[in-house]
């Protein structure tokens, strides 16, 4: 099947203001297709968290249309969405909130109604792609952070999402857990949308990028080519690490 | 709470007590103290035979003694209002080695003492075959409110968050030179604990949203599903039954 020819996320005319009146959304549209691995960019206050939170239908009541592969953001069927979208947070303790690893990666199938072996073997599965499968019957805090944060993955792929969502991934991570939680993402089968700061890293992993600034997308394009624009980046408070050259990186390895 | 692989209290072990299910053992802890409240307190003997009844259960259990002793010191700012009893009691005096003791409180001393005990010890049992995740699970199956079970569930696994976070403060202000003494710094620590609750009430509402992201609809999902066969029932019960056989011995002997 051609990747693009199914859209896993689609966003559009969305538009959001706090009950406080701050205004953080101004009419966001974008499409992802399945397979996609997508960075969303931007700096802080641009909007990015409260776009993630409409993804899965946690805020909602502004204007315009979130799909995901194609069934409507709405109350009817929000437990089918929160199953479709599966959100990482940013801090893997509060992603966790079971006494086990292995309570907290069945917590999502669960509550979906999944039972006994069948249960089981999803969890193990899932534990499987992140290479934890031997701390299942650890508590989550005697787990150094990079292990947590891919329990966290963990927690979000056993309930087989269509889009995984990845809030700032590689934050707090030393790099060679980062080196492995990017192989990790790499060799999963699923939509990918990735909010970050970290520009190298969306480079390594996402061959897109969307730029969200002033609560709108301001730039969509190969990330290679946006992270070269000098004036596109200084526009957007967006700066690469010092040393950094994005057109001297080989190209990223092929999806695993 | 909830500290290193398993509670401090916790003593790992695949004896057929720690094998049995968690809401069994409560059920019978509570029935077993419940007999033991029961029993009029002229009953000597009657205790000496809950002891015993105790320490069959911890041999099964493979509790050493030494273990169960130690754990039991926890009574002791407790009992310490029993050894009051005797000195300010009233009624009936009796001389012993010199001293003026209330009968009346000579037998209130003995009753806290050796029901509290039993109690005691028969709690340190239960902690010490029972993981405190799968108490929770037991108090979850005995029916208690779920939202009770759910907070306490979150203390098991926030409790060590939380301290890490306090402990961060306290490095951060000594770190500025600051010095808890005297009335004078009350203040800072109040505003500390403060900054605490404000800190835990955020992850709270953090945690909150990545559950219901995760399908949460306000009743947590059946994961483990402990059911108890009859045996498991009958073998627990064991206990509170051949205590409430004593008891009646007590009432009519």
């Amino acid at each position: 099947m051609d990747p693009v020819s199914t859209a896993s996320l689609e966003v559009s005319g969305l538009a959001f203001a706090y009950p406080d009146g701050h205004q953080a959304l101004f009419g966001v549209d974008f499409t992802i297709g399945r397979g996609e691995r997508v960075a969303l960019l931007g700096p802080n206050g641009a909007g990015k968290t409260t776009l993630v939170l409409h993804l899965n239908g946690i805020l909602t009541g502004g204007a315009g249309t979130v799909r995901v592969a194609g069934l409507e953001v709405g109350k009817r069927n929000m437990a089918e969405i929160r199953r479709r979208v599966g959100i990482v947070f940013q801090d893997p303790d509060d992603q966790l909130f079971m006494p086990t690893v292995r309570e907290d990666v069945a917590f999502g199938p669960a509550a979906a109604g999944l039972k006994g072996a069948e249960l089981e073997a999803r969890v193990d599965r899932a534990l499987e792609r992140v290479g934890m499968a031997e701390f299942k019957d650890r508590p989550p805090h005697h787990l150094s952070f990079g292990q947590r944060r891919r329990v966290a993955v963990a927690t979000v792929l056993a309930m087989e999402p269509e889009i995984l969502v990845l809030d700032e991934p590689s934050s707090n991570l030393d790099p060679a857990s980062r080196r492995e939680l990017a192989d990790i993402l790499r060799s999963l089968d699923v939509t990918v949308l990735m909010v970050t700061h970290d520009l190298p890293y969306a480079l390594e992993l996402c061959p897109r990028s969307l730029v969200l600034s002033d609560g709108v997308i301001a730039a969509d394009g190969p990330t290679g080519d946006l992270l070269a624009d000098d004036a596109l980046m200084r526009a957007h408070r967006l700066e690469l690490p010092y040393g950094f050259d994005p057109r001297s990186v080989p190209a990223p390895p092929a999806r695993g | 709470m909830g500290a290193g692989h398993s509670h401090r209290l916790y003593r790992h072990g695949h004896s057929p007590v720690h094998a049995l299910p968690p809401h069994t053992k409560l059920a019978a802890v509570l029935a077993f103290v419940i007999v033991v409240v029961s029993t009029p307190r002229e009953a000597m003997w009657a205790f000496a035979a809950y002891a015993v009844l105790l320490g069959v259960v911890a041999y099964a259990a493979r509790v050493p003694a030494g273990f169960l002793l130690k754990r039991l010191l926890i009574e002791v700012p407790f009992v310490a209002f029993a050894v009051l009893l005797p000195f300010v009691a009233e009624g009936e005096r009796v001389d012993v080695l010199g001293l003026s003791l209330s009968v009346n409180g000579l037998w209130g001393a003995w009753n806290v003492l050796a029901k509290g005990t039993l109690g005691v010890a028969a709690s340190v049992l239960l902690a010490a075959t029972t993981e405190l995740r799968e108490l929770l699970h037991g108090l979850q199956r005995l029916k208690l409110p779920p939202l009770l079970v759910q907070i306490a569930s979150f203390m098991v696994r926030y409790g060590d968050v939380i301290t890490d976070e306090m402990r961060r403060m306290r490095i951060a202000r000594e770190s500025r030179g600051f010095e808890a003494r005297g009335i004078r710094h009350w203040g800072v620590l109040a505003k500390s604990a403060g900054a605490l609750f404000i800190r835990s009430y955020e992850r709270g509402e953090r945690v909150h949203l990545a559950m219901v992201s995760r399908g949460y609809t306000g009743v947590m999902p059946v994961i483990d599903d402990v059911a108890a066969s009859r045996a498991q029932w009958s073998y627990a019960l064991t206990l509170p039954c051949a205590a409430l056989v004593v008891c009646l011995l007590g009432w009519t002997l």
